[in-house]
């Protein structure tokens, strides 16, 4: 039994050492796009303030409010943040991870973040889950921008101080009931990072390793790359070295 | 039959639940304070992601609790105001309110719709003991004289007050100097809305390359509105146009409305004018010499500037220019319209008169100067009393207009200044059960056609009417209408109401049969 458990163990391991990085596409899903839907390059060509159609795979969503949600999604091409989409409660409970979508709604950039807003969507059949894009190469880069609202990572980054010797920032310290802000630096790039707390909140584990961080700690980070003035990531994830 | 009995009673509480119970009793003020009892009362604030607004709050309760050591006070911060009004609407319903709550008249107005939720102050106003600057106080509080009339005033909601304000302020528009004399004008006084739009315009050029001319850049956005439901109330007010009036009713769907949007639309279709939903905060641009005209409260002054203290741009887009600051531009600038805002200070019913009191103790000491002065620093506030804005400490903060780019950051102070100086120019819009609602349809619109304008739509009668229709429906307008917030007589009871509350008394009565046998029947 034990050594059933071990080659388990081994296979497991081996598994996570070889896993993929990037999004190549699983063999059971079909990735051609409906009629009238725009493919990622079509869309990544669509000017700003046009309508546009688009077909993509929830990756996470923030809490679900008023009506209104806000989704990360992707398909094996590139990236979409669904910006406060109209969205019953109903159905937001519908947009698990993995999940296909049709989405329609206007092209639009908000602070250097494109995004699409004033969107609906319809559930479609289908289901994939893409796999973080190891993107450190870009770190730093003009580049970096190409990989905008994808699931991303982020090798080897030094925490900073945020201020006062602290290595992050609450945005409501008291009640710990909104975000948390991170600076990280890599070369002579920082950035500052944030935990979403509509879509990680205080009891996520992301949440407490944030808060956990100590100046000058070596760590890989997953997200979101959100953009907010230059790169932002919503981050899903800390691993401390 | 006992379970269905179990039923039938389970049945009536869930009615009575669904519809409420009769309310707390109204709030009398007592004779005296009982200060050997112990009182616990929680605050809900909002800061501006400010840590030294925090601090101020936090060092404020120490003190007021070193001043009343029978008095516990539980502060809940939040960062925005609609959380806030969100927590209370949900907490009226259970009776788990805050006792001491920073908010806005309008919301106010929502609260007000229970009954004896929210407690009237004048009484608590004038008592000589407990009352503004009452005799009783353990601090030196203002007398009601002493609070700014106008900023007062804002609290009084039909025939009483229902808040005290806490902090003001207006907007202001933060201007690119270099830029404007860069394109030949010079910045006058005051702005009229057809001066700046047409700077605005003249920003707009490009070159073969589709750079702006005026700043070598790929983006330029010439005026950036940052709350457009003021932008609309200020305009309409300045034109003395409809918006709304005292009991409720909603004249915002007006010909001059129409006009209003229709030049906004040129403006947006051009690319001299977007807001800050449509694009980001209007400091950004500002900063990074994409914009000219960046119009946002004066509370948010410290991040207006090349030397502001805060920044969200990274240093490699800041640029160096000179920013003056003005009032919001005018239709008629011989008469000044502005609005005044900013949070006040509410305080909620509870069954326990003491501990309304202990409450309004605590509300009472965050307008003393040691709180207002403090506050009022951190960003371009204005104290609500002239108790506070005329002390040396504060007058010298003033002085010190530019010593330093924190504390006295010039482009700050020179933000009060332009509430402090012109308080005759304020106004506010009426409040009632609605009123926030309406704020936001009257910014919905400006919203929709520097949108629509952007998506190559028309722009016509037609959008209008159709625009005025949908926005009068999605913030149900029409079912606020004339909704007042005093106590109104409703009239004599519908017939179906008559006829549930005769079936709760038979219930009731059958109820009460019921347990009699029993006990009857245990005896025997």
């Amino acid at each position: 039994m034990k050594k059933f458990t071990a080659i388990l163990l081994g296979a497991a391991m081996l598994a996570g050492c070889t896993g993929k990085t990037d999004n190549t596409p699983e063999p059971t899903e079909d990735f051609t796009k409906s009629e009238g839907v725009m493919t990622y390059a079509e869309y990544a060509d669509a000017a700003l303030d046009t309508e546009v159609t688009i077909e993509a795979y929830v990756q996470a969503h923030q809490s679900w409010w008023d009506d209104k949600i806000t989704v990360y999604a992707q398909d094996p091409d590139g990236a979409y943040f669904l910006y406060n989409m109209t969205c019953t409660e109903e159905d937001a409970a519908k947009l698990v991870e993995g999940q296909k979508i049709k989405v329609t709604g206007f092209k639009s950039e908000w602070a250097g973040e494109i995004e699409i807003v004033d969107a609906t969507f319809e559930i479609e059949e289908g289901s994939w889950i893409a796999e973080p894009v190891d993107a450190t190469e870009l770190w730093g880069t003009v580049d970096m921008i190409t990989r905008q609202n994808q699931k991303v990572l982020f090798k080897d980054l030094t925490v900073e101080d945020y201020g006062d010797g602290n290595a992050f920032a609450y945005k409501n310290a008291e009640e710990k009931t909104d975000d948390l802000y991170f600076k990280v630096t890599s070369g002579d790039t920082t950035y500052e990072f944030i935990v979403e707390f509509y879509l990680t909140g205080a009891d996520t584990d992301v949440y407490k390793a944030v808060e956990g961080l100590k100046v000058g700690d070596k760590i890989d980070v997953e997200g979101f790359l959100y953009w907010y003035e230059g790169p932002n990531l919503h981050t899903t994830k800390v691993t401390v070295k | 039959m006992r379970k269905k009995l179990l039923c039938l009673c389970t049945a009536v509480l869930l009615l009575c639940g669904c519809h409420g119970s009769r309310g707390l009793d109204a709030f009398a003020v007592p004779e005296a304070f009982d200060d050997a009892r112990q009182y616990e009362i929680t605050f809900w604030a909002k800061n501006d992601t400010n840590k030294t607004q925090t601090a101020i709050y936090t060092q404020a309760i120490k003190d007021f609790q070193a001043l009343y050591p029978n008095i516990t006070v539980t502060m809940r911060l939040y960062t925005d105001y609609g959380r806030i009004y969100n927590d209370v609407i949900t907490n009226i319903a259970t009776n788990t309110t805050p006792n001491v709550c920073i908010t806005y008249p309008d919301h106010i107005a929502t609260y007000m719709t229970g009954t004896n939720v929210v407690v009237p102050l004048d009484e608590l106003f004038e008592d000589p003991g407990y009352g503004l600057g009452g005799t009783l106080l353990n601090y030196d509080g203002p007398g009601k004289d002493e609070i700014i009339p106008q900023f007062l005033q804002e609290c009084r909601i039909g025939e009483h007050y229902y808040a005290i304000p806490f902090m003001r302020s207006t907007e202001a528009v933060y201007i690119n100097k270099d830029f404007v004399e860069q394109l030949g004008y010079q910045v006058p006084d005051v702005l009229t809305w057809d001066w700046m739009y047409e700077v605005a315009e003249k920003a707009t050029a490009k070159d073969g390359n589709g750079d702006y001319l005026i700043n070598g850049q790929k983006v330029m956005i010439p005026i950036i509105y940052k709350s457009t439901d003021n932008m609309m109330i200020q305009m309409l007010k300045q034109l003395d146009a409809g918006y709304s009036d005292e009991e409720g009713t909603i004249a915002v769907f007006n010909d001059t409305t129409k006009e209003l949007l229709y030049t906004i639309a040129e403006h947006a279709r051009s690319g001299a004018f977007s807001t800050f939903k449509i694009s980001s905060y209007p400091a950004n641009f500002l900063n990074a010499g994409q914009c000219i005209f960046a119009i946002d409260s004066t509370a948010g002054a410290t991040w207006m500037g090349t030397d502001a203290p805060l920044l969200d741009i990274s240093p490699d887009k800041l640029v160096r220019f000179e920013t003056v600051v003005r009032m919001v531009p005018q239709f008629h600038p011989d008469q000044p319209k502005m609005i005044s805002q900013g949070p006040s200070l509410c305080i909620f019913n509870k069954s326990d008169p003491q501990e309304v009191l202990a409450a309004w103790l605590f509300a009472q000491y965050l307008i003393t100067n040691e709180v207002q002065i403090a506050y009022a620093e951190t960003e371009g506030y204005v104290p609500v009393t002239a108790k506070a804005q005329n002390t040396e400490e504060y007058q010298a903060y003033l002085a010190a207009e530019g010593m330093d780019n924190n504390e006295h950051y010039a482009i700050k102070i020179l933000a009060s200044r332009l509430l402090l100086e012109h308080p005759q120019y304020t106004f506010t819009t009426p409040v009632f059960n609605g009123s926030a609602s309406l704020r936001d349809a009257a910014g919905q619109m400006i919203e929709n056609v520097t949108k629509s304008v952007r998506r190559k739509q028309t722009i016509d009668e037609a959008y209008m009417e159709q625009m005025f229709q949908e926005v009068n429906a999605l913030y149900r307008l029409d079912q606020h209408g004339a909704s007042r917030t005093d106590p109104q007589d409703l009239g004599p009871l519908p017939a179906g109401s008559k006829a549930l509350l005769g079936t709760l008394a038979a219930v009731w009565a059958l109820i009460l049969v019921y347990l009699a046998l029993q006990k009857m029947k245990h005896r025997t």
